[in-house]
């Protein structure tokens, strides 16, 4: 027979241990509350706003006229004017814009004598969806900034085809494979999830198993722990990439264009972020559980806010401001543009950079935070 | 060897909270001896041994331990202390040999697969070495712990209730190891409240409350409690039991196998309690020595459980 009592019983219990464990309850209330504020206004899978810049070889009302068109759109912020080739292919690679427009010489000239110019918009298709979105309003767009202009024509131009040709060109991932964007980016939350997971534990399983305070009792020092319980996860981070890589080229056929050092480089930062966050959790976290869940915390605004499944320029400016303090933001970004676009080791000091500082934060809150003591 | 004390602490305090766990506790502790811990349950035993090794900070207090300073030096004393905790603190899920090799690399010891060795053969282990730690009964775990905290060769043991929950057997193994160590000139502090373990220490402090209320050598104990004792044996045992069970000047009560023992501090009170069941038939009566033991029971039952942060400080 099912006695009510007992279950009374286990259930009285079970909520008197959840009051107890505060920080759990807290995690528990907080995580759909605040995950939501986040990604409910983050998130925005009809991207907007997103950077472009525009080189301009010709000027005049036409030219100025589709420029305010676009700008109404709100598909697009145009944030730069440039003149010159390579100046529009550098912002691009760097991923300052999203979009370069092109209006080509003689634009004005062209169009009224309907020579069908053509304006190019290059876009910056390693991420498919926040270019997608762009590419598939310009044709439209033109349209619109047009028309006035057309009725002024002479009336063998008007009707029939436009006397103008928009050219798109998707840079970096041609075909706009999505797996183009995806693989690179599962590498970053692969690592984040498996690395931060696994060093949330490293003292919390001690303290838990009771070895912890036979460990203190020992000389030996905080970092020497740090170090010995993070570097054997190194090696796993290793081969987790490994394979990813052996995928992305022989599965995805995503091509490696960049430098294969800087590569290194960069995956060896980011997994010591990893596994220091990691690190920090477990000397907060009184329990396996709380580890867990602290990991969990922390996993979702690094697959949603760093770029990997939403693109990172349409988000508003706050959430973008917490994305930046995300490893995985800055890692996405080195990676696609070593693997994607070509770039090596001074090309991505920008998020070089910024990572680094977050690794020595994390590692010295962790170490101000593990006390050689009891108290 | 210097006449130095090995452990020499004066005053140390501390708090958990609003809860103070060790009050001004003093405690001395000569070169070789074997120095017992006595008290309740949370009355500050754990608290007081982790300050003394450098894992607890002391709020107040002042004192060496090896000579080294505890507030400052924790570092050496722990290079220097072998410290074995109330729970298991091995990894269950390293081999005996794994377990030995940990703790011999973390205390930086050269010759160490001769020390391993030495380790496994002086435990009688050699062909299981490889076995996991979490596969051993109760009592070998002890003796793997112990082996453990003795593989750096410390000066001084420290070992807190080193035997909860150890056949005894396998207890009066690990006292004759303790005693042995004892013989080489290494001083052990041991925190207990079982009463065999107690009579094989040669000192014995006893805390309740975090105070500390009595300080002597052993065998000196009995008296300086000033207990008086009458055994009780014939008779209908349990009638006599419930008869003198919170009769005036009866603070303790306890059977020892045929016969009961009765003691108080007062023997006018006492005696007249025990005059009453005289009559009764086939009651013989004798007035005898307190003993060791009643002085522990007497020690033990004073005090119940000390309530305190202390056991969930780790």
């Amino acid at each position: 027979m099912i006695s009510f009592s007992r279950i009374a019983a286990v259930f009285i219990k079970e909520l008197v241990q959840m009051r107890r464990d505060r920080p759990t309850f807290a995690i528990m209330i907080m995580v759909p509350v605040m995950q939501l504020a986040l990604f409910g206004f983050a998130i925005n899978t009809d991207p907007r706003h997103l950077p472009a810049a525009v080189e301009l070889r010709d000027d005049g009302p036409l030219t100025r006229s589709f420029l305010s068109s676009l700008k109404q759109s709100t598909y697009v912020d145009i944030i730069d004017i440039v003149h010159s080739d390579a100046e529009g292919e550098e912002l691009l690679r760097s991923g300052k814009v999203n979009f370069l427009i092109v209006i080509p010489e003689n634009f004005e000239t062209e169009f009224v004598r309907g020579q069908k110019p053509e304006i190019l918009i290059a876009a910056d298709a390693s991420d498919p969806v926040a270019a997608g979105g762009v590419v598939g309003a310009i044709g439209e767009i033109a349209r619109r900034a047009f028309a006035p202009e057309l009725d002024r024509l002479p009336a063998k131009l008007r009707g029939g085809a436009p006397p103008y040709n928009v050219v798109i060109h998707r840079q970096y991932n041609p075909e706009g494979v999505t797996a183009f964007n995806i693989v690179p980016g599962l590498l970053g939350v692969i690592l984040t999830m498996t690395m931060t997971m696994i060093t949330s534990i490293a003292l919390t399983r001690e303290r838990e198993r009771g070895t912890y305070e036979a460990l203190l009792s020992t000389p030996v020092r905080p970092l020497e722990i740090m170090i010995g319980k993070t570097t054997p996860y190194i090696i796993v981070g290793a081969i987790q990439t490994s394979i990813i890589l052996l995928a992305a080229r022989y599965v995805f056929h995503i091509p490696f264009t960049g430098d294969p050092a800087a590569f290194l480089l960069v995956i060896s930062v980011f997994i010591l972020t990893n596994l220091m966050l990691g690190y920090l959790i477990s000397t907060v976290a009184k329990t396996q559980m709380q580890a867990m869940q602290m990991t969990f915390f922390i996993f979702l605004p690094s697959i949603l806010l760093s770029g990997f499944m939403f693109p990172f320029r349409a988000m508003p400016s706050w959430a973008r401001a917490i994305g930046e303090a995300i490893p995985n933001t800055h890692f996405l970004r080195m990676v696609r543009e070593i693997m994607l676009k070509g770039a090596g080791l001074p090309d991505i000091i920008g998020d070089l950079g910024p990572l680094l500082l977050i690794l020595l934060v994390l590692a010295g809150i962790a170490l101000m935070r593990f006390q050689r003591t009891l108290d | 060897m210097s006449c130095e004390p090995v452990i020499d602490v004066r005053g140390l305090t501390k708090s958990f909270g609003d809860k103070t766990v060790v009050d001004h506790f003093d405690l001395k502790v000569p070169r070789g001896s074997i120095y017992g811990f006595l008290g309740p349950n949370g009355s500050g035993k754990t608290t007081t041994i982790r300050m003394v090794c450098g894992l607890l900070k002391p709020d107040e207090g002042e004192g060496t331990c090896l000579g080294y300073d505890v507030l400052h030096e924790s570092v050496k004393i722990k290079s220097n202390v072998g410290y074995m905790t109330q729970r298991f603190s091995l990894y269950e899920d390293l081999s005996i040999r794994e377990n030995l090799e940990f703790f011999s690399r973390l205390y930086g010891l050269d010759n160490m697969r001769r020390r391993v060795n030495d380790a496994i053969a002086s435990l009688g282990l050699e062909g299981r070495a490889r076995q996991l730690a979490g596969s051993l009964s109760g009592g070998w775990k002890q003796r793997l712990a112990l082996a453990a905290c003795m593989i750096h060769e410390p000066q001084l043991l420290l070992l807190d209730e080193p035997t909860a929950g150890v056949d005894p057997k396998a207890r009066r193994d690990f006292w004759d190891t303790i005693r042995a160590y004892a013989r080489e000139g290494v001083t052990t502090l041991v925190s207990t409240h079982y009463m065999d373990e107690a009579v094989q220490c040669d000192r014995i402090a006893y805390i309740a409350y975090g105070k500390k209320l009595l300080d002597a050598p052993t065998a000196e104990i009995p008296a300086r409690l000033g207990l008086h004792a009458f055994k009780i044996d014939n008779g209908d045992l349990e009638k006599l039991s419930a008869a003198l069970k919170g009769a005036p000047g009866v603070e303790i009560l306890a059977r020892f196998g045929a016969s009961i023992h009765v003691c108080g501090k007062d023997r006018e009170k006492l005696a007249a309690a025990v005059g009453r069941i005289r009559g009764e038939p086939g009651v013989r009566v004798t007035e005898i020595e307190a003993g060791l033991e009643e002085a522990f029971i007497y020690l033990m039952t004073e005090s119940d459980d000390n309530f305190s942060v202390e056991e969930s400080a780790a």
